[in-house]
């Protein structure tokens, strides 16, 4: 079968995925600083915060379908993209906590230090950007050739953070279930199809 | 009773005081970046688009804050009104096909003088007032409005309600051809909502019909809706077709829908927080991304004139 020369991967392929990956970022700069026709609505804040946890949960349902992608379409350069999926992802969700300690809560650590005790999704939410943390960390060839065999169940955390991320949206929405209901769906189906790929 | 000084500047002329103080703060650091949601915005009578009806004869009141009222286009844009859609910009964007004239509103119940009522008949006896109100929406954010509407309590005194009427329920219109969110059931459709009859008669509960001097929008509850300013704003119910006189606590939507996070009462209480998210601070509409929190004031700030209903109650309780 076709495959991609490294060459092409490095040169072709990383770039315009980190572009990709890059693109919701700007968006959000652009419509900051209402650029080129973007604007938040009247509450901006609870926008860059909404946005920012949103693209933080895709990336990491991307970085998930890397795997199962490359088993469906025999392609193995799709595993080449996983630690920089999975990298924007810990970035947005970076951003998407210090926007809430900064902007959205005012370093009110009085009030910060409530809500993550207090307020179960927010303490689930923590709880999955805490776990991230070490996979970031450890995401380096280095790192990997250093953990040997425990870098891999370590990593396989991925699976828990991607779970405890769906419930953080799933509880915070007041009524209407329907978008964190699509990604539990497409977590769903990702789990799915590596059980498939296992069990056969 | 806290009486305030009349002000005779109407709310639409006035620059928001945050959005000016914004304005200093950013012609400081000149040279930093264009505008963008790095400012609020800002209020003005010309940004009224001409479409909507101005309305005549409208007095001021003594009920009015004298804070300066959020932009004609923030109060349109951002609503939470599940009937056009969960998000906050559905209701301006998804109504347009509304149909708020001919109206009707049924009045039945426990009260001497019920049947169905033109909305003009129903508003011909009453002087339309101006009342610049603070808004505080369960979700800790916040506006404040300049509606246009009548006492309540002098509408439903009109009905002769009997004293079996302990309780006033009202009801949004139903429909789905023209209100896209009432074909999915989020909610049980149609919304109902209640207040008991003292809060119902308090001088500060308005059936508003208009905001800024003009009709209200389609997205904001045309062509009747609600508003009881020391209550959380999923009270105000909008559209209404039915107002009853009842002897038990009427039925509601969000208590119905989850009834641990949304009481009968729905008074604005900084103390008793939502179990998701805290109460005691809320964010202004309007003021950009550098505008911090503000805290959340006992019934919204009109506490000296309401809490005297709520005297012997457990608002913990009775949330």
């Amino acid at each position: 079968m076709y495959s991609l020369t490294s060459k092409q991967i490095r040169f072709v392929i990383k770039p315009i995925f980190f572009l990709g990956c890059a693109l919701p970022f700007f968006w959000l700069l652009l419509a900051i600083f209402n650029l080129l026709g973007q604007r938040l609505g009247p509450e901006p804040i609870t926008e860059i915060q909404d946005h920012l946890g949103i693209w933080g949960l895709r990336f990491l349902l991307v970085t998930l379908s890397l795997t199962p992608l490359s088993k469906l379409t025999g392609q193995f350069w799709w595993l080449k993209l996983r630690r920089m999926s999975g990298l924007f992802s810990l970035f947005y969700i970076s951003c998407h906590f210090l926007n809430y300690i900064s902007l959205d809560q005012g370093f009110a650590w009085k009030y910060i230090w409530e809500d993550i005790l207090e307020r179960p999704f927010i303490s689930i939410g923590m709880i999955a950007l805490l776990l991230m943390i070490p996979l970031g960390i450890t995401s380096t060839k280095s790192w990997m050739r250093r953990l040997g065999k425990k870098w891999y169940s370590l990593h396989r955390l991925v699976y828990l953070i991607a779970m405890l991320s769906c419930w953080h949206l799933w509880w915070q929405v007041k009524l209407d279930t329907l978008e964190p209901l699509v990604y539990v769906v497409i977590l769903t189906t990702l789990f799915g199809v590596r059980w498939y790929y296992r069990s056969r | 009773m806290l009486i305030k000084q009349k002000s005779d500047i109407s709310g639409s002329e006035i620059t928001p005081e945050r959005v000016y103080m914004n304005r200093r703060r950013l012609l400081k650091s000149a040279g930093f970046f264009g505008a963008g949601a790095l400012l609020g915005h800002s209020a003005n009578a010309e940004e009224i688009p001409g479409n909507y009806a101005r309305l005549n004869n409208v007095s001021k009141s003594i009920f009015s804050t004298n804070e300066s009222p959020n932009s004609f286009s923030d109060i349109t844009s951002y609503n939470n009104f599940y009937e056009f859609g969960t998000d906050k910009s559905d209701p301006a964007q998804n109504s347009a096909s509304f149909k708020p004239k001919p109206w009707s509103v049924t009045i039945d119940g426990e009260a001497e003088i019920t049947g169905e009522f033109s909305l003009e008949d129903i508003l011909k006896p009453h002087t339309l007032e101006e009342r610049i109100y603070r808004m505080r929406c369960v979700e800790a954010w916040s506006m404040i409005i300049p509606w246009v509407g009548i006492s309540l309590g002098d509408l439903l005194k009109r009905f002769k309600p009997t004293s079996k009427a302990k309780y006033v329920s009202f009801e949004t219109v139903l429909r789905p051809n023209e209100m896209p969110g009432q074909r999915r059931r989020i909610l049980d459709w149609p919304y109902r909502e209640g207040l008991r009859i003292d809060e119902a008669m308090h001088p500060l509960t308005i059936l508003a019909v208009g905001l800024y001097g003009v009709d209200l929008p389609n997205q904001n509850g045309a062509p009747l809706r609600l508003v009881v300013p020391w209550k959380y704003g999923f009270k105000g119910i909008k559209s209404i077709v039915r107002i009853s006189f009842t002897e038990q606590e009427p039925y509601t939507t969000w208590n119905a829908a989850a009834p641990y996070e949304y009481g009968f009462y729905a008074n604005v209480n900084p103390q008793v927080d939502h179990p998701r998210w805290s109460q005691a601070r809320e964010r202004q509409i309007g003021g950009g991304i550098f505008e911090p929190k503000i805290p959340t004031k006992m019934f919204n700030g009109y506490e000296d004139q309401v809490a005297n209903l709520y005297s012997d109650m457990d608002l913990r309780r009775f949330f």
